[in-house]
């Protein structure tokens, strides 16, 4: 029962079917339980968290990304899959810490004051879900206070800002500044991605870590969270 | 089933319906006043027996006659010439049906040139910094041979756009001469490809053996006239106004034995035509009129293709600017004359001026390309690899062309809007909006998978180098590994056994049996 359960799952992943009434990429599979439908049916079986999580989701997103790297699969895909895991991270949350299963980490996550183009945060924030880090969206247009006044309440292990443009790009060095005066700066870890920022840009203004795309930003945060260095 | 072409909604017109009659009848006036030059004596004779006025040139040093066309012959002409006509070809899946009134247009290859360029890759190093290397293309003209009129075949069978093929290159091996040029041409051609091949013919003598094979081929005269594989292309008329002695012969020959034929006319805005639009259009119109009239006297209902190859001359040298606007210019008004007539129209884009495959050729020859495709001609002989007007041959170039028409074609998809679509789509954004995300991404998916939306430059590189040559010639390289589905063993000796002057060498067979 639960290896056919977790089997399941992996295959709803790979689909990228958040819930049943998704179509995924087979033909006929609307209708049939999603990942959404498959945790609950699990956790209410007694399936282990650790289980699901290891042999179901995180085994998935393995085969996602052979996938995409044969390019069987393409960003939509992965962001599906990603999606579906983050969904089912969401539902499992509650269960983790009685497991003994710790998230990899927290992430607030803005668009910066000024700023309403949030596309390229929402796919990041979608990715990083499906990686197993719990995400708080900010949202867009954010002020600096209140990304500030969040980093002192969530405790969150990184920041990212966001902004698509020359004008509010600004605004990512006024928050880093702020945190600083508020002695929050050395207490997060600050990436920033956006069209008009740079690798040089994040080193001028004193983040920590630059992401090009949501790819290349979930390999700067794994690697911020394993301790390496983050130099491309 | 025969080859879809593209059919293009709402062609592209520059002529107003006025301006197109205007054309017709000016044509009309110069084919009776001040008419053609014949020089071929049949032509004069079978003109002068329908009731064309037809006087004898005293003071030409070659034979030479006058002939007025009245507009009677013009009209009885245009009444019997086929609007639909079928080019077959050696796999019936790839036949192509033309029809006058509607706007479906197919690719074609061609013309023939006398030069290939052979591109090579040498890896040249930074003086300043020997460890920076890069590749660089290298392009090698050299005299075409029969071998690479094999392989442009070959790579032309593969090449999705190509919907048929006129020889690309003149076969000049030492052992080609002009009593077995026409055979080995046609030859190369039908067993490299099994998509439609059209020609020129060389040799008047050669076309009977040139039939004879294509009847082989087919399975006998009546396959062939049920399935046309082969046809031809004559420029009868020189402009300005004139029936050459031999190209007539060859024309009034080929007429005769039923086969499609393209009446071509390629005047040169400035030097053979009048500069003017107005002028080179009304003159080409009347030459192509001509041309197709004398077909239908000869054997009515002889299936014609309107041909159409105007070029404005270029300022500085008077040789031809196929890259100018102008040609574009003419060659979408002949489209439409030839519409106004529903007589399927051959017509040309995509010849440059440059001898290079590089920036400009790419510029000049997507400009045609699109602009001639829209107005709808049903036979675009779009100079898949021709440089330097009609004197150099690359594939290299073919393979870049064939995306540019894989982009062409796929612009002009019919809008994919009704009401079920829209539906649909209010329905997606409705959830969207309701999301916390906003995004339809997830609405990409089946699209994605279901070719509705354009895949992206085939020669794209990593961003930091132009690699375009590069990778398209690693799909050269691999469409000329592909196979080809050469013309059956037994069909191949026939052909060898009863078609003399073929070179041995052609036969793939050669030593298996």
């Amino acid at each position: 029962m639960s290896g056919d359960i977790i089997e399941s799952i992996k295959e709803n992943v790979i689909q990228g079917r958040v819930t049943r009434d998704d179509e995924g990429i087979d033909e006929g599979m609307v209708g049939q339980p999603g990942v959404t439908e498959l945790i609950k049916e699990a956790l209410a079986s007694g399936v282990g968290v650790s289980d699901i999580i290891n042999r179901g989701l995180t085994a998935s997103m393995t085969v996602v990304g052979q996938k995409f790297e044969n390019e069987e699969y393409y960003i939509p895909d992965m962001l599906a899959s990603a999606e579906a895991v983050g969904a089912a991270m969401e539902l499992l949350e509650p269960y983790m810490a009685q497991s003994g299963i710790k998230p990899k980490g927290k992430i607030l996550i803005a668009t910066v004051k000024g700023d309403l183009h949030d596309i390229g945060k929402n796919i990041v924030s979608i990715l990083l879900r499906g990686t197993g880090y719990l995400v708080k969206d900010l949202g867009n247009d954010v002020e600096t206070k209140d990304i500030v006044e969040a980093v002192r309440e969530e405790k969150p292990d990184f920041l990212g800002l966001s902004a698509l443009l020359t004008s509010t790009m600004v605004n990512m060095e006024a928050t880093i500044k702020a945190l600083a005066e508020n002695g929050l700066r050395n207490k997060v870890k600050i990436i920033i991605g956006g069209a008009p920022v740079s690798e040089e840009y994040a080193e001028s203004i004193g983040a920590d870590g630059y992401g090009a795309d949501g790819f290349h930003a979930i390999s700067v945060i794994e690697a911020l969270n394993s301790g390496d260095s983050v130099a491309s | 089933m025969p080859r879809e072409g593209i059919l293009v909604n709402n062609p592209l017109e520059r002529l107003s319906g006025e301006q197109v009659r205007q054309i017709h009848d000016a044509s009309i006036e110069i084919l009776n006043d001040p008419g053609l030059l014949c020089f071929n004596k049949k032509a004069a004779e079978i003109f002068q027996s329908h009731g064309a006025e037809v006087t004898s040139v005293s003071d030409s040093d070659t034979p030479c006659w006058h002939v007025r066309i009245p507009e009677r012959l013009v009209t009885d002409a245009l009444d019997s010439a086929p609007k639909t006509v079928t080019l077959g070809a050696r796999n019936p899946d790839n036949a192509l049906i033309m029809k006058g009134d509607e706007p479906r247009v197919f690719f074609i290859t061609g013309s023939e040139t006398n030069t290939w360029l052979d591109v090579d890759f040498p890896t040249y190093v930074n003086k300043s910094d020997p460890r920076k290397e890069i590749k660089v293309p290298e392009f090698q003209p050299r005299r075409s041979t029969v071998a690479d009129l094999c392989d442009s075949a070959h790579v032309c069978e593969h090449l999705e756009t190509v919907d048929g093929y006129i020889r690309t290159v003149n076969i000049q091996d030492k052992d080609i001469n002009e009593d077995n040029k026409d055979v080995n041409k046609f030859f190369a051609c039908l067993n490299n490809t099994t998509k439609h091949v059209m020609s020129g013919l060389t040799s008047l003598n050669q076309l009977d053996n040139v039939v004879k094979m294509a009847e082989l081929v087919a399975g006998g005269p009546d396959k062939l006239k049920e399935n046309p594989l082969i046809s031809f292309i004559t420029c009868l008329v020189k402009s300005p106004l004139q029936f050459v002695d031999d190209t007539t012969e060859t024309f009034m020959e080929v007429c005769k034995r039923g086969l499609p034929i393209v009446v071509s006319s390629s005047p040169q805005a400035g030097t053979s035509a009048p500069i003017k639009e107005a002028g080179i259009m009304a003159q080409i119109n009347a030459e192509v009129l001509a041309g197709l009239t004398l077909g239908q006297l000869v054997n009515r209902g002889t299936p014609v293709l309107y041909g159409s190859v105007p070029v404005r001359a270029r300022m500085d040298t008077l040789g031809d600017s196929y890259g100018s606007i102008e040609t574009s210019q003419y060659n979408i008004d002949c489209v439409q004359m030839a519409r106004f007539y529903k007589i399927p129209n051959y017509s040309t884009s995509g010849v440059c001026d440059t001898k290079m495959p590089g920036q400009q050729s790419s510029i000049e020859r997507l400009f045609s390309d699109i602009v001639v495709t829209l107005s709808g001609p049903q036979f675009l002989h779009c100079a898949f690899g021709l440089l330097d007007g009609n004197s150099v041959f690359c594939l290299l170039q073919a393979v870049l062309d064939d995306a540019h028409f894989q982009m062409i074609k796929f612009f002009l998809k019919s809008p994919r809007i009704n009401e079920q679509e829209l539906d649909t789509v209010k329905k997606q954004i409705k959830e969207v909006v309701a999301t916390p995300q906003k995004m339809f991404i997830n609405y990409i998916r089946p699209v994605m998978r279901s070719g509705e939306i354009s895949p992206p430059y085939p020669f794209e590189g990593d961003g930091d180098s132009d690699s375009v040559f590069a990778l398209a010639n690693e799909r050269l390289q691999e469409l000329r590994a592909r196979p080809v589905e050469h013309i059956d063993p037994d069909t191949t000796a026939r052909i060898f056994r009863e078609i003399p002057g073929l070179l041995p060498r052609l036969n793939v067979y050669k030593g298996e049996r």
